[in-house]
């Protein structure tokens, strides 16, 4: 059993996914490698070599890698293919845009969005939104998978003492071009793995608003998110999103304000350790699945809540 | 140039799925069906690209069994003008998917491709990246912006980091977003007028293509539900179980 995994970073930081991703692969052997495409990524890869499980860094530096195309990253898992019986990427937007490429080119098919792994060859994932989990078993005589972050613990930055190899690729041209990124700018925790989140619905009725959630988000060192409808009405990017086709999120504390609870929102979030809702309607289903519920008119709560998080003598952040 | 549209037909999505006790699947018998959400979306872009003057043809293809062709229909109401069924009564994998888009493209010859970017059923999230990947035509996911220039695409593409954008050679494939556009409802007329447009019903074994699934399931079981929790009566009382009840803040 040998793994590769396809490291995913911005050229001077490891994502967390890679880490999730590492510790998936680890379920399944103990000799993890590690497939790193970049421009000038000497230090990272250093890095991820030291990462427990990895044995090997595969390190492929050049200029035309610095942007995740995915038809400049797929040939490359393919040359390597020969060696792994399975092949393990993260199931966000980097991932679900190289990963199918690769499994057509090797033409099996791909496992998309596990959340456990049961043995080599079965996994458990979500569809429907969540509504059901399938056990499937992978007859292909390679896996091309994708995980779910989120459902698998990050392991240690160090305790490994992987080898660093740098490989040659010859790129033949692509017709995809690279223009730009506008990425959103904070100093909060990330959305994906923060451990507390507050998410704001159409219930706060304008982009102005969301600062009545940025308010309670900056008091617990909180990541903001939003529901598909505050994406859509233009209030918050839509990175912030949550759902079945946004971002999934697991933290200890969601809450959820002005959200009613449709089932594609809830696809992102019901995982959570403790949910809140805080909602006018007391019939909204997100009550359904919150721990504690607050029937309130928002726009008199949240100033409520930031005053009595000011009260706390001390916050757990 | 000719756009080809893919749309799936799937549970709606205001439907609560239920899971089979016998664990086999999910319940479909009395289900409301409707086409794949981001398929609509891919279908109003395609009018839209029409409409501009960039194309003067919109083909429909959905794969599955015969009632298929009821999810096509509502694609020509909207406005696009035929359609193809791939005819089968199994479950069809993204991967067999893309490969019988591709033999479909060979005896079509589009000049672009439009998918969802996810059908709400399986949530794969795979089929238009294969089919990028077997034609060598560039790929656009997760579209939320298309841009058609002479020979060429700019596309704003929806990423967890943000909006990215790229420029693609045509032809090109792109899987569309929610937020691509606002699909069309289609008026009485059209509906009408889409009952003469020609729907070409092929049987998948004609084609060729060995569509045998890889993915075996195994089951297909409910996940653990969340208790109910409790109402609390006021923002105070929030905190404090916050704070000494759940310790998470
Ligand atoms: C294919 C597909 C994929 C989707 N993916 C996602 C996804 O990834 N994520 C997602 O979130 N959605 C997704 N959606 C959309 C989803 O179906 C819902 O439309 C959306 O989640 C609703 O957002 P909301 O709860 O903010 O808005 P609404 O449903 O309009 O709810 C607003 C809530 O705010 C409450 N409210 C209003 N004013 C106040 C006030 N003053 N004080 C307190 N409460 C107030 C109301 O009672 C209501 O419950 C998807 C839909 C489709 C079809
Ligand atoms: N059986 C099918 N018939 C037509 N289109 C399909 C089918 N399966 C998938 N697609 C297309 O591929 C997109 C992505 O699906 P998936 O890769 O399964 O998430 C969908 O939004 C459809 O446009």
């Amino acid at each position: 059993m040998s793994v590769l995994i396809l490291a995913e970073h911005n050229n001077s930081e490891v994502k967390s996914s890679t880490l999730s991703t590492i510790s998936a692969a680890s379920k399944i052997t103990n000799d993890v490698e590690v497939l790193i495409l970049g421009f000038n990524i000497e230090n990272i890869s250093k890095e991820i070599s030291n990462y427990q499980y990895v044995s090997k860094v595969l390190t492929l530096d050049n200029e035309k890698f610095e942007h995740a195309i995915a038809e400049n990253i797929e040939p490359v898992i393919v040359s390597l293919a020969d060696k792994y019986t399975h092949i393990l990427a993260a199931a966000n937007t980097f991932g679900k845009n190289v990963m199918p490429r690769v499994a057509v080119k090797l033409d099996v098919a791909q496992i998309s969005d596990i959340v456990t792994i049961e043995s080599e060859d079965t996994f458990v994932r979500p569809i429907y939104a969540g509504n059901a989990l399938a056990t499937v078993k992978s007859n292909d005589s390679k896996k091309v998978i994708t995980i779910r972050p989120t459902s698998f613990d990050i392991m240690a930055k160090e305790g490994g003492s992987g080898i660093v190899e740098s490989i040659n690729f010859d790129l033949t041209e692509h017709n995809v071009e690279f223009i730009d990124r506008e990425e959103s700018k904070s100093d909060r925790p990330e959305l994906s793995t923060a451990r507390i989140v507050v998410s704001g619905g159409r219930g706060l009725q304008s982009a102005e608003n969301f600062k009545l959630i940025s308010d309670i988000a900056d008091k617990l060192n909180a990541a903001i998110g939003a529901s598909r409808a505050a994406v859509d009405a233009g209030y918050v990017s839509n990175d912030y999103q949550v759902g079945q086709t946004g971002k999934v999120v697991v933290p200890d504390l969601y809450i959820a304000v002005g959200i009613s609870g449709a089932i594609q929102h809830l696809a992102g979030m019901k995982e959570s350790k403790i949910i809140v809702a805080i909602n006018k309607d007391e019939e909204a289903p997100i009550f359904n699945i919150a721990d504690y519920g607050l029937s309130a008119d928002l726009f008199e709560a949240l100033p409520q809540l930031s005053s009595e998080l000011d009260k706390l003598n001390s916050i757990e952040k | 140039m000719k756009i080809l549209v893919t749309v799936k037909r799937v549970i709606d999505y205001n439907v609560q799925v239920r899971v089979k006790a016998d664990g086999t699947g999910v319940e479909k018998e009395n289900v409301k069906m409707s086409m794949n959400p981001p398929d609509e979306n891919a279908v109003e872009e395609a009018l839209r690209i029409k409409e501009s003057g960039k194309a003067d043809e919109i083909i429909i293809l959905s794969i599955g069994e015969e009632k298929c062709q009821e999810t096509i229909r509502t694609a020509l109401a909207m406005g696009a003008d035929r359609g193809i069924l791939v005819k089968t009564n199994n479950e069809i994998e993204p991967l067999s998917v893309s490969k019988i888009v591709s033999k479909i493209v060979e005896i079509e010859n589009p000049g672009l491709i439009l998918m969802g970017k996810q059908a709400i059923d399986d949530d794969s999230n795979q089929t238009a990246q294969m089919t990028s990947a077997l034609l060598n035509w560039p790929q656009a996911t997760f579209a939320s912006k298309i841009e058609i220039a002479d020979n060429n695409a700019t596309i704003t593409r929806e990423v967890d980091e943000g909006l990215e954008r790229i420029k693609v050679k045509m032809p090109f494939i792109a899987s569309c977003d929610l937020r691509l556009n606002e699909p069309r409802y289609a008026s009485l007329p059209n509906i009408m007028k889409a009952k003469k447009k020609p729907i070409d019903v092929k049987p998948v074994e004609e084609l060729g293509i060995d569509v045998k699934p890889r993915i075996e399931n195994i089951k297909i079981s409910e996940p653990a539900s969340r208790q109910k929790g409790v109402m609390v009566a006021d923002v105070a009382e929030l905190v404090q179980k916050l704070k000494y009840e759940a310790k998470v803040i």
